[in-house]
């Protein structure tokens, strides 16, 4: 099943005065329980394709559709609501709300989709432990390592039970042993339970763990190969 | 909506700091404002009482006429007032009271005087008549108490012999002698000067009126409450020649001038809140600017930007409370003392202060109206300059705000 379908996707940054090309006329689907690399030099429009995609930022041209649904279309709160349910986000870093606990931080997607406590409380036990980082659960942010900060990101990303993953350059501020232990939590979830992981680096390391990897270059593919 | 006020709450003490520094700024001028209130509206409320007392009643029964044109024929009979029945809960007492001016001569002196008859039984509760003799008897038959002023000015002492010469009612020639028995001390310099209080049937016989009164003044519960006892004590008076006034009908001038002292003080808490309000908004800003990369962060995960405003606006809202509580707190101590303690003042203000007629202390009101309009104030002006942060989230762009 398709979960991801860009047709003929561009972005222009000020179009009115000095216009960048940031992704010129992308067209790409993804398929559930890919583990996909989009990776590139930097300033190759990594960035903007992920946020194009997570509906963070809306297309110049060309149409995103998710699961089916197109997202060209829909008013800000729409595609704010259409995130809370249907993707999940972990960013660079500081992902987390410092002002709440890595259990916490899981939970607060689930409260903001109205999930009931028994369901948040199973759910969020079960992603701590998953992630290894159970004895860390009632640390707030500041008081986690990068990598474990990450790891709360992917559980949170993952509360929801979204289609897919969206991951921009998870590892950048990462060491390269937390990266690897980010990785394996990331690829054994997308084999054990098909969770679908959309991500960007420039990290060799990380692009020899995808399972797909598409080479953007000045905002076109230049090529998408599995791996 | 726990979350958003677990949210909230920890966010605001994020930054203890800055947290303190704001609520402790609203707090002052809560504190401050609180003070100066209390101790205006303490201020009027002696005032209005003092004249009240003193002069006008709460509320005054006269002769239709007598306010216009205040003669002694103007003056009713106050066999009029037995037949009615005034007793109502919010009314703590009525006192009758008849006045006239006459010439009053000891020696080769003579001045000009204002005569009071009155129930001094019942001045000494209505007025405090008694507290203000310096020198003999306060009750007398047919004696006279002179104000020390003009006493001092014919040159009277206790037991000395006063001759008065006026007009009585209607026209009939009034003279007679009477002892002085005592001596007041008024802090109002035109009483000082003028006044001389005699047993009502004593006055009533001076002017050949007997039985008749040129008011009946009247202590409310409330000082405020007068347009309402106005009207059901005007429905008892129905049919008779009498009119009632209240005491912001006859003493204008106190009223004006206390609305004039009241919004003076207004422009000193504005001058004051447009300073705090500074403060306030530059909190705000920063509470925005700091974490416009985490409040990106949230609309990105799928918190909506009007899930995000509730969020900041009860952060807004405890932060404002906070310092409102703060400075009630501290506030109400103080005005609970000075409340029951006014301050007496000394010196050159309190003589001052007793040059215009009013006793010299700043007593203080303890008045729930107080912190409510202060807080009400604050809360206003953090409304108001609310709107910056809520429309700065509003048109927050989220791949700007993760570029932070
Ligand atoms: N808001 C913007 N306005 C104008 N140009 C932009 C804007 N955002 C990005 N760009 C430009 O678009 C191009 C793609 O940027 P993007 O951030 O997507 O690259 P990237 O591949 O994520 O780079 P990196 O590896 O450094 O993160 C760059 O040339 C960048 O300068
Ligand atoms: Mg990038």
């Amino acid at each position: 099943m398709k979960v991801i379908e860009l047709k003929n996707l561009s972005k222009i940054y000020n179009p009115d005065t000095i216009p960048v090309r940031a992704i010129n006329d992308v067209t790409l689907s993804v398929e559930e329980g890919e583990f996909t690399a989009i990776v590139g030099p930097s300033g190759c429009g990594k960035t903007t394709l992920l946020n194009m995609i997570g509906g963070l930022d809306i297309s110049s041209e060309g149409s995103v559709d998710i699961g089916g649904v197109s997202i060209n279309e829909m008013s800000e709160s729409e595609l704010t609501t259409f995130r809370l349910q249907h993707i999940g986000f972990v960013f660079q870093a500081y992902n987390l709300i410092p002002v709440l606990t890595a259990k916490e931080n899981i939970e607060f997607i689930m409260v903001l989709q109205n999930r009931d406590a028994k369901t948040m409380q199973e759910r969020s036990d079960d992603l701590l432990d998953r992630m290894g980082i159970k004895d860390q659960r009632d640390r707030r942010p500041s008081e986690l390592s990068g990598g474990q900060q990450q790891r709360v990101a992917v559980a949170r990303a993952l509360a929801s039970r979204p289609k897919f993953v969206l991951a921009d350059e998870p590892t950048a501020n990462l060491d390269s042993g937390s990266t690897e232990a980010l990785l394996d939590t990331m690829a054994k979830l997308n084999k054990e339970e098909k969770i679908t992981f959309i991500f960007s680096t420039h990290d060799q390391r990380v692009i020899d763990r995808a399972k797909r990897i598409i080479k953007l270059v000045d905002g076109e593919i230049v090529s998408d190969e599995p791996r | 909506m726990i979350l958003y006020i677990k949210l909230a709450w920890r966010n605001v003490w994020r930054s203890k700091k800055r947290t303190w520094i704001t609520a402790s700024s609203i707090a002052f001028s809560v504190f401050f404002a609180c003070l100066m209130q209390s101790s205006q509206l303490g201020s009027y409320d002696n005032m209005i009482d003092n004249s009240a007392r003193f002069f006008t009643g709460h509320l005054g029964i006269h002769q239709v006429d007598f306010w216009e044109d205040q003669i002694i024929d103007n003056s009713f009979d106050q066999q009029a007032l037995f037949e009615l029945d005034l007793t109502n809960p919010s009314i703590l007492m009525g006192v009758p009271r008849l006045s006239s001016f006459a010439l009053a001569s000891h020696g080769d002196r003579t001045k000009g005087a204002a005569l009071f008859g009155v129930s001094l039984e019942e001045e000494a509760a209505f007025s405090y008549l008694e507290r203000k003799l310096i020198k003999g008897d306060y009750n007398t038959e047919r004696g006279v108490l002179m104000a020390a002023g003009l006493a001092a000015n014919l040159n009277l002492n206790v037991g000395d012999t006063l001759v008065l010469m006026g007009q009585g009612y209607h026209g009939v020639n009034a003279a007679g002698k009477y002892s002085v028995t005592g001596i007041l001390k008024f802090p109002i310099p035109a009483l000082n000067q003028g006044a001389i209080y005699l047993p009502l049937e004593t006055l009533q016989e001076f002017l050949s009126a007997p039985n008749m009164i040129s008011s009946y003044s009247i202590l409310l519960e409330d000082s405020q409450d007068t347009e309402g006892m106005k009207a059901h004590i005007e429905t008892i008076l129905k049919g008779k020649e009498l009119g009632v006034m209240t005491w912001q009908e006859m003493l204008p001038d106190l009223v004006s001038s206390i609305e004039l002292d009241y919004y003076g003080g207004w422009v000193i808490l504005i001058i004051l809140y447009v300073v705090i309000g500074f403060g306030i908004f530059g909190t705000f800003l920063m509470m925005i600017k700091e974490r416009t990369y985490e409040l990106g962060i949230l609309n990105a995960i799928g918190m909506t930007k009007r899930r995000v405003q509730i969020m900041v606006a009860i952060e807004i809202f405890l932060l404002i409370f906070l310092g409102v509580l703060l400075g009630v707190l501290m506030a109400t101590p103080i005005i609970l003392y000075f409340w029951s303690n006014p301050i007496l003042l000394s010196g050159d203000a309190a003589l001052a202060m007793e040059k215009f007629g009013y006793e010299p202390i700043i007593p203080f009101a303890l008045n729930f109206k107080i912190f409510y309009n202060q807080g009400i104030s604050i809360f206003i002006i953090a409304l108001f300059l609310a709107i910056y942060p809520m429309l700065a989230i509003k048109q927050m762009k989220i791949i700007k705000a993760l570029k932070e």
